[in-house]
């Protein structure tokens, strides 16, 4: 593997010369700086790779700073200039955008530790953070890797293997049968044993294939034997295995923590079950409605799972819950920290960042498990790039606006993007965590809904506004959480065009329309003002702040569309006029409406944010505008809505809008279909042949004059006859170069 | 009541105030010319005049909303069905947005023809576009299909006029069905008609003021030129068609059959013809490439060549909104001009100049939003003093470069033996000769009564003021109703003594009333703006922005020299 890695040295030595400065040129820097002893191990980390991107890199550097330990970041060309490589001391580019090359290309990453001198390498989540083979290569190469012992990573990597050993250990599993005896009536045996439902799946393959829900005896044979047919079909082996179904799950998982000195303790457990598309996207800690025998009993066994495997450093151990039986089940363990470990953070008070390297320094844990606190409650809450009415999808695109809510002591923002930075399609589409932390649920969840709904981010589409649904939702503020909640409650949750709460959400966004309608008009005011104030009094005079008009107000009109967020994703045209009137207020009326004008204050605060009054209401709001394609986009947060608009800035017409003129002499002297050349010239280049097929606007040839090239393109889709000149020959103003035929 | 003419001793303590700026220490930077508050709020008069002014700007909004609305709901309707705006919409999508918009007589065409001619069925004015000021000429097509009336012709021409003068670019956004052909006598042959229009474009294009027409409709036969002509021209699919004769008319010479689009759509002319060199798919898209014309038109010998002087300038001291209480409705009762200088002029400071001499005529120095202003307003009758103390002030402006504003308030020139004796036809004439002759921008505002004579002293429309304007209560005319009465009955009743009939005394009065209300009707300011006698009727309380307006408009020329004919000594 070639590697060409360009080091950035982010700090600048004191005895580097003053026309050296490496924040002005990247400095290509080829030796080895490493010298570092064979005994790395022993030695307390000072420098620490983080082989990760995005927010998680962020977040590491950060506990590493105020710890006083260097650190070193990698990326990928499509993050050379993002918020984990400005804010790390040194920076190594690792390869190509996509993840395959540069974050999961595990020597590169080494390479670029021991370029750097870094002790340790933080693999993060994602990419290295679960390759035992990477964990290994660390060690070999000296490297302290900040993370569990390759051996454990391997054991619980391996599903089955997994499960075998957690058995073994006496942690509780789905009830189930795994055997290698296939016999249909033993099968019918053990799944009552089980106890319907039953889930019968096959061995092999995955994504569902096969896979049948019972819910009796009588349904059984039927259903096994069309998996048995579904899995030979798929994946060749039609042995299958059965598992108790559990109807309404959740997902509860246990962050648990070793030392290299055999002490395993838990941090109590996180509530993870609201899922779209099998990921998380709220948790919170500790889980809601759970008994203390229940959460004693839990973390029991997620410390013995621990334990079977010698785990050290921190770890996830995952369980499925029956909501219905109170029973819990050992699903995995993910030998990582994960993307919500914050939750746990706040409500332990602990860093575990910082934990994590205590203990990769070989320290013993700082707290014993009784030390361990539950303080109050935290939620977290995933902001992703991602299209809500088209199913989750993940989206791409320029943060344009980006402002997520100011942190304090009980509201932190993960967050691995700023301004202007883009999403690109190439890694996980996150933008940023919240995380608020408040004294109970109820707390924690007021200062969610209000985080959520401050949290500005414009220019591609977000989460944003479901995930405020989800915090609205009367089942989740009762904490009435499983794993399918957002399936069940999908019709609440999302903005059905035919609904009430369409209505409800037309009139918002009208009132927001309004709002955006004066703001702009302020806005123009104020910039022309500014531009032509002190300069010239006379000119000044035509920008005042109340546009003049003799003998009547100034109106206009402004178009607005509206980007409704429901499924069908269409637009809503709204015609707004505004009145400029006599006090500095506007009075805007929507075109075609029945609802009243409204009078509109506004006050400019700074930058992008106004006060407004409308109605005798008062509030702040924010604007945020920039320019994509052919429109202007303009995004209003108002109390707890936001609304996202489009102008029309451009004019894009097609050769279709220039109706062909036809001259009635010309080419009536010729075949119906001719193409003509549009001036003389030479061929530099024939590129079909006669009978060829070509459809409309495809090149045909390569002409020459005037030093320029010019390409003559088929009129009309159909096939090529008549083509008779070659390379090289000179050819005359609108001579006939070939006949487009429908045959 | 009002305390008129009140005079202050120059060193009286109250204009002795310092500017609230300079500090105690600083240089003593005396304030001499500061007027004095001479309005009493309380007095009968005050309110009298504010109750009636009341009326009589609501009067002049509600013939302003009615021709605000066009050619009617029905025409309104049409035009938006085929997707176009209405002309101020348009001219409020090419201006800079949120600035002001300058329109000029509004009330061109009122009560002049059997049928209403809203705005003269055109709409000009002035308007900034990237902070270059144009004059846009934009066609009604609500009103008669936008057709050229005759005062249509006049406002269009007009427009140019003071285009030409100021130097500012024009924008022409063509909807019209070209001339009225059945008043084609009164439009098509003179020398101020139709044709005016394109030999004025040439004449502008010859001195580097660009011409620039958006088509945004139909702009047939003698139209076409408008487009043809000018220096840019964008055209709008669909609705802007360009050509000489339309489909019917080529139908009838030639026996062609061809559609409207196929004979002079944009297509045509943008891609063929190249009568037109911008193609806009709709009238957004046209309006836009207008705004970008204007924004390529650099010009940049033409920067900066306001002689405006930047930084702070004041507001002045009194409510300009009181100009509504101070002009009586009666031009019979005098005011003091200085009251409405007072609320016109940067922090009410004015340097009066002779103000001793010919005190019927006040003159001074002072300035408008930081542009120093020559003013010269009326205290009442023009006496021999008044006149030459007139002619001196303007020299000195012309000198200087001084822009003059002429407020008039003005029954006319002295009459009898006294005067005559004095030669008050000469002082006039040289009044008259340095009016006319001073090449510096003039403003002039009707605020009271414009007679005889006096309204040429004053720069009254035959002088060529670069903007006239009219207070709604404004008067005029070749003098007062009650004299015109006086004299022709007076003519009349020595004709019937000579034919030896007897005038009865009642006769004589209902000859006399007659002649009163023929004065009282055309001498109203609807009467006068009506035939584009001035540039439009104000609001008293828009006089300073509006002497503003026609300040920024005309002070960007280049200084020229000014030169007198014969002053009879």
């Amino acid at each position: 593997m070639s590697l060409m890695a360009f080091v950035i040295r982010r700090r600048i030595p004191t005895t580097k010369s003053p026309g050296h400065n490496p924040f002005v040129s990247h400095r290509k820097c080829f030796s080895s700086s490493s010298s570092k002893s064979a005994n790395s191990k022993e030695r307390t980390i000072e420098k620490i790779l983080i082989a990760n991107r995005g927010e998680i890199a962020c977040r590491i550097t950060r506990t590493a700073k105020r710890l006083g330990i260097r650190t070193v970041a990698v990326y990928s060309d499509a993050d050379r200039d993002s918020l984990h490589v400005k804010s790390a001391d040194e920076a190594v580019r690792i390869g190509p955008p996509p993840a395959r090359s540069s974050y999961l290309n595990s020597s590169a990453v080494v390479e670029a530790a021991k370029r750097t001198g870094a002790q340790a390498i933080h693999p993060g989540y994602g990419f290295l953070s679960e390759s035992a083979d990477f964990a290994e290569l660390c060690e070999v190469e000296g490297f302290t890797f900040i993370g569990p012992p390759a051996s454990a990573i391997r054991d619980m990597g391996d599903k089955s293997a997994s499960k075998r050993i957690m058995g073994a250990a006496g942690v509780p599993l789905v009830p189930g049968y795994h055997g290698t005896e296939q016999d249909i009536e033993f099968m019918k045996l053990e799944a009552e044993k089980i106890g319907y439902p039953v889930l019968i799946k096959p061995t092999h393959g995955g994504g569902g294939k096969g896979m049948r829900i019972v819910h009796g005896p009588d349904e059984f044979v039927e259903s096994f034997l069309g998996a048995q047919r579904e899995a030979a079909a798929s994946f060749g082996i039609n042995t299958i295995l059965l598992e108790k179904y559990i109807t309404r799950p959740r997902h509860i998982e246990v962050q648990i923590f070793g030392d290299k000195h055999g002490n395993v303790i838990h941090l109590n457990e996180r509530d993870c079950s609201l899922q779209r598309r099998h990921q998380k996207i709220i948790e919170e800690a500790p889980a809601p409605n759970v008994t203390e025998d229940f959460r004693l009993h839990l973390g029991e066994a997620a410390v013995s799972a621990a334990k079977a495997v010698a785990y050290y450093n921190a770890g996830t151990v995952e369980f499925i819950m029956d909501t219905l039986s109170g029973q819990f089940y050992f699903m995995e363990m993910n030998t990582r920290l994960q993307v919500e470990h914050p939750v746990t953070e706040m409500i332990v008070g602990q860093d575990l960042v910082e934990w994590q390297i205590r203990v990769a320094n070989g320290e013993p844990l700082p707290l014993t498990q009784s030390q361990v606190p539950i303080l109050g409650h935290a939620f977290e809450a995933r902001i992703y790039a991602e299209n809500v009415p088209r199913g989750f999808l993940p989206a791409t695109g320029v943060l344009h606006h980006y402002r997520p809510v100011s942190v304090s002591p009980t509201v932190r923002v993960e967050t691995g993007v700023e301004e202007g930075d883009t999403v690109s399609m190439h890694y996980d589409p996150m933008i940023a965590k919240l995380v608020v932390h408040g004294e109970n649920r109820n707390a924690a969840l007021v200062k969610l809904k209000d985080c959520l709904s401050q949290f500005q981010v414009a220019g591609l589409p977000t989460n944003i506004d479901f995930l405020q649904h989800l915090a609205n939702h009367w089942a989740f503020q009762t904490a009435q959480v499983e794993t399918h909640f957002i399936d069940h409650f999908k019709d609440d949750l999302m903005v059905d065009s035919s609904s009430e709460r369409a209505k409800e959400a037309y009139d918002a966004a009208k009132q927001g329309a309004a709002l955006v309608a004066a703001c702009i008009c302020k806005q123009e005011q104020i910039i022309s003002q500014d531009n032509h104030s002190g300069r010239d009094n006379l000119l000044a005079l035509w920008y005042t702040h109340l546009p003049f008009r003799v003998n009547h107000l100034a109106r206009r009109t402004m178009e607005l569309e509206w980007d409704s967020e429901s499924e069908r994703n269409d637009s809503e045209l709204l015609e707004l006029h505004i009145t400029y009137k006599s006090d500095g207020s506007y009075y805007v009326e929507i075109a075609n409406n029945d609802c009243p004008g409204l009078d509109v204050n506004v006050q400019h605060l700074r930058h992008l944010d106004f006060r407004v009054e409308a109605n005798g209401l008062c509030r702040d709001i924010t604007l945020a505008q920039y320019s994509k394609g052919p429109s202007k986009h303009i995004h209003i947060w108002h109390g707890k809505h936001h609304h996202h608009f489009r102008q029309t800035i451009s004019f894009e017409w097609s050769s279709d809008d220039v109706t062909d003129h036809k001259p009635s002499s010309n080419t009536a002297s010729h075949p119906k279909g001719s193409v003509v050349a549009p001036m003389a010239g030479l061929v530099v280049k024939v590129l079909l042949k006669n009978g060829d097929k070509v459809v409309e606007g495809q090149p045909v040839l390569v002409l020459e004059a005037m030093k320029m090239e010019h390409i003559v393109k088929a009129t009309r889709a159909g096939y090529v006859y008549g083509l008779q000149v070659s390379t090289g020959q000179q050819i005359f103003d609108s001579s006939v170069l070939f006949i487009i035929k429908d045959e | 009541m009002l305390r008129f003419f009140v005079r202050r001793t120059a060193y009286s303590s109250s204009i002795f105030r310092r500017r609230r700026s300079d500090s105690v220490l600083q240089r003593r930077d005396y304030c001499l010319g500061v007027l004095g508050d001479d309005v009493s709020r309380n007095s009968d008069a005050f309110t009298r005049n504010a109750t009636a002014m009341q009326d009589v700007i609501s009067q002049l909004r509600s013939r302003i909303d009615v021709a605000l609305q066009g050619g009617g709901t029905e025409a309104v309707k049409r035009n938006s069905s085929r997707n176009k705006l209405l002309p101020r919409e348009r001219i409020d999508r090419l201006i800079d947005p949120g600035a002001s918009f300058f329109e000029l007589s509004q009330l061109a065409g009122y009560d002049l023809y059997e049928e209403s001619l809203p705005a003269g069925g055109i709409i000009t004015g002035i308007g900034p576009i990237h902070g270059r000021l144009c004059m846009f000429v934009a066609n009604d097509p609500t009103v008669k299909g936008g057709t050229y009336y005759p005062i249509t012709v006049k406002k269009h021409l007009r427009a140019q006029e003071i285009a030409a003068k100021c130097r500012l670019p024009c924008i022409y956004i063509v909807d019209s069905g070209g001339a009225n052909l059945p008043r084609q006598a009164e439009v098509f042959p003179d020398r101020d008609n139709f044709g005016r229009i394109f030999y004025n474009q040439s004449m502008m294009s010859s001195l580097g003021i660009p011409q620039i027409a958006l088509v945004l409709g139909s702009c047939t036969a003698g139209g076409a030129y408008i487009p043809a002509m000018a220096d840019e021209s964008v055209m709008v699919k669909g609705n802007g068609t360009i050509f000489l004769a339309g489909p019917p008319l080529v139908k009838a010479a030639t026996g062609e059959e061809v559609s409207a689009e196929d004979l002079g759509g944009a297509t045509v002319h943008c891609k063929v013809s190249g009568v037109s060199d911008h193609f806009a798919v709709d009238e957004l898209h046209a309006l836009a490439i207008g705004r970008q014309i204007v924004k390529n038109f650099h010009m940049a010998g033409e920067q900066n060549k306001s002689s405006s002087v930047g930084g702070i300038y004041k507001e002045p001291l009194y409510n300009v909104e009181e100009l509504r209480s101070i002009a009586p409705t009666d031009h019979r009762q005098p005011f003091d001009i200085r009251s409405v200088i007072a609320r016109v002029v940067d922090g009410s400071e004015f340097d009066e100049f002779k103000k001793l001499y010919g005190s019927t005529l006040v003159t001074g120095f002072a300035r408008v939003f930081g542009q120093p202003v020559g003013i010269i307003g009326n205290n009442g009758i023009l006496f021999t003093e008044s006149a030459l103390k007139g002619a001196h002030f303007i020299e000195l402006c012309a000198q200087r470069n001084i822009p003059l504003i002429f407020l008039q308030n003005i029954t006319g020139f002295m009459v009898g033996s006294k005067s005559e004796a004095s030669g008050i036809a000469k002082a006039g004439a040289k009044m008259v000769m340095a009016v006319s002759c001073a090449k510096v921008p003039k403003v002039t505002i009707i605020v009271g009564g414009s007679f005889g004579a006096g309204n040429y002293g004053m720069c009254g429309r035959a002088y060529s003021p670069d903007f006239l304007f009219m207070w709604p209560t404004a008067r005029i005319s070749v003098m007062g109703g009650h004299q015109a009465a006086g004299v022709l009955s007076q003519l009349e009743k020595s004709n019937k003594k000579k034919q030896g009939v007897q005038w009865s005394k009642a006769d004589e009065e209902k000859f006399k009333s007659k002649v009163v209300e023929a004065y009282e009707k055309e001498g109203s300011p609807y009467y006068s703006t009506a035939r584009l006698w001035d540039d439009g009727i104000i609001d008293p309380a828009d006089t300073r922005k509006v002497i503003g307006f026609c300040l920024s408009a005309s002070v960007k020329q280049v200084p020229e020299d000014t030169r007198y004919g014969v002053f009879r000594m």
